[in-house]
């Protein structure tokens, strides 16, 4: 644990990154999803990820709190390494919050108790005193009004703002996003897009994998670029935007935002 | 100046599509094929319920001593009035039979306290797994507090088959989740012995597995060990149907989206929090009206313990009917057992309906 501790301090020193990638590999079966990735995030940072599909991008941000495990290589997140170690997982889990293409709020239960679940199970916090920060969370992304309704009565624009909400019930140090707009209508995308800018500019760090390039331009720190399982490229969106470097992120750049 | 759009209002539906009217002319007499079903149906109903009404209300003898009293030539309830009290407690001393009543009201009672609102439902929950077996046990076979001890081998008729269809139930439930959970385990030994355990009683009919309760078992025992039939039988029953339970369960399990285990992951819930908190709550009730399917299969079958020795309700009333006095009275006994079994099956199914309604989320509740 001593280890650890060194390892925050510097972490919050900016000495060391936040999440570590070193020569990571993966493969489904004989696919191999992911090619010796190197890549590190600093305390802060708001990453996008963008890419063609089957790129390996979600995979590559669900590793990071291993919902997907990789072969090879190693993932340093806040100070642990990701490896079989049970303890280590539910440790880094309790710090990174994620939120879900398809949104994955519980059903069974009413707004406020999928904010108030890990709340109270994972971090052990009295109930009143979760339900008290869930309806906090809940005000800042504007749907404290429903709280005492079923996800199944909230448009999917809402319903992926309640599951930002829940993973930021978590406090976590680190916000993962896994293409939050893509299974929204587009009138409700603003409303989540909204909200996320809003989170940025909090200074959570955040990797996201989205395919909306203005959100990328506004709140971005850097770009990173995959394709067939590779980091083509990594930039700050000013050059990643206007002087793509790999004819494969021009390709790409031109098919997304000419039309 | 923009022109504001305002919505037509609605109309009323045709006269045509409302009312008993409208109802018979979709329903029953919608084209030449549904015209000629229902003129049918009502024909064979005619032929069937007047002479039903005839045999069971009003040529029936209700009361008597023996068959010789049943002379009007319809049902000879008197039978089963006569019978009454062995059909329910079987060969229980009658003189002791206050004892099954008191649990049974108690049980009543206790499951009727859940409607109360000011009951704490946790303390009531383990009260009635916990406590309440206990005091039934001491109730139904005595020897201790001064009641006299009575051997398990008088217990029968309803209230075995109570007996039997309700420790059945509570305790394949929670083993079936076991062994559902164990199957989908990614822990190969668990796994292993769930799949193993799960086919084999699946392989195997149940009158197998009773014989090997109440005959193979003691063979194998050394002298002197020795533990009751009825709970022999009991232990092979609920394992039978845990069995069943589990690919029920399982099949619910596989229902639930790869999301909703993700998301309870990524919230760092340990499995067992997950499972209990997130996927069980959700499977189970996709699989309610399965699990009500297995219940009421548990239920009935609950009668093959007729074929090692033991007198639940049927067995009770198929040994009543073998007495002299009453030859000649198996179509009303048989009758008064399908009714019964058909109450409480129904009942079951009805109230299955009644808690898929209530955990209904999906639409407006409040």
């Amino acid at each position: 644990m001593t280890n650890r501790n060194m390892a925050l301090a510097q972490l919050e020193r900016g000495e060391q990154a936040i999440i570590e990638f070193t020569d990571v590999n993966k493969w489904y079966g004989d696919f191999h999803v992911l090619k010796n990735i190197n890549f590190s995030i600093k305390k802060g940072e708001r990453i996008v990820v963008c890419g063609p599909s089957g790129s390996g991008k979600s995979t590559m941000t669900r590793c990071i709190n291993r919902l997907e495990e990789h072969q090879k290589g190693s993932i340093i997140v806040d100070g642990i390494e990701m490896n079989d170690n049970l303890k280590n997982i539910e440790a880094i889990r309790k710090d990174v919050g994620m939120v879900f293409q398809h949104f994955n709020l519980f059903p069974h239960l009413t707004i406020l108790e999928n904010l108030t679940l890990a709340p109270i199970w994972v971090r052990k916090m009295p109930k009143k005193e979760a339900e008290e920060m869930a309806m906090h969370y809940l005000e800042r992304v504007k749907i404290a009004n429903q709280a005492m309704k079923f996800p199944g009565q909230l448009s999917g624009g809402q319903q992926q703002r309640v599951a930002i909400a829940r993973g930021l019930c978590m406090q976590p140090r680190i916000m993962l996003f896994d293409e939050p707009t893509s299974a929204l209508d587009p009138e409700m995308i603003k409303e989540v897009l909204d909200v996320m800018v809003q989170l940025a500019e909090e200074g959570m760090t955040m990797v996201c994998v989205t395919h909306e390039m203005g959100f990328a331009k506004t709140v971005a720190d850097r770009v990173v670029f995959m394709d067939a399982g590779e980091i083509v490229e990594a930039n700050e969106p000013n050059e990643f935007f206007n002087n793509p470097q790999h004819d494969r992120t021009q390709n790409f750049l031109s098919q997304i935002l000419n039309h | 100046m923009a022109i504001e759009f305002k919505p037509s209002p609605s109309l009323p539906p045709p006269v045509k599509s409302v009312g008993a009217v409208a109802w018979l002319r979709q329903n029953l007499l919608s084209s030449p094929l549904n015209v000629f079903l229902t003129f049918f149906s009502v024909y064979i109903l005619y032929l069937l319920i007047p002479p039903m009404i005839e045999w069971g209300l009003v040529n029936a003898t209700w009361s008597g001593s023996s068959k010789a009293a049943c002379t009007a030539g319809g049902a000879c309830w008197a039978f089963i009035g006569a019978r009454f009290e062995q059909f329910m407690y079987g060969l229980y001393p009658p003189e002791e039979t206050w004892r099954i009543n008191i649990a049974a009201i108690l049980l009543i009672v206790m499951i009727g306290a859940f409607a109360i609102k000011t009951v704490n439902k946790l303390y009531l929950s383990i009260s009635i797994i916990v406590v309440y077996p206990i005091i039934a046990y001491i109730l139904f076979a005595g020897g201790s507090f001064g009641l006299e001890a009575v051997d398990t081998s008088l217990w029968g008729g309803l209230f075995l088959t109570m007996l039997l269809g309700i420790i059945g139930i509570v305790a394949s439930f929670p083993l079936g989740v076991l062994l559902a959970l164990g199957r989908r385990s990614n822990m190969p030994v668990a796994k292993s012995v769930c799949v193993v355990f799960i086919e084999t009683i699946r392989a195997v009919p149940l009158i197998t597995i009773l014989f090997m309760a109440s005959v193979m078992i003691p063979l194998f025992l050394p002298d002197g060990l020795n533990f009751n039939k009825l709970l022999r039988v009991l232990i092979g029953i609920t394992l039978f149907s845990a069995a069943y339970m589990a690919e029920v369960i399982r099949g619910g399990l596989q229902a639930i989206p790869k999301g909703q285990y993700e998301a309870a992951d990524a919230m760092g819930l340990t499995y067992w929090q997950s499972m209990i908190l997130v996927i069980l709550p959700q499977a189970l009730k996709l699989v309610i009206p399965g699990i009500v399917n297995t219940f009421i299969g548990l239920f009935k079958d609950s009668t093959l313990v007729y074929i090692v020795g033991m007198f639940d309700l049927l067995g009770i009333i198929q040994l009543a009917n073998h007495d002299a006095n009453w030859l000649g009275t198996t179509i009303e006994g048989y009758a008064f057992a399908g009714f019964i079994y058909w109450a409480i099956c129904f009942g079951m199914s009805r109230y299955s309906m009644t808690i898929e309604r209530k955990l209904e989320t999906g639409h407006k509740r409040n």
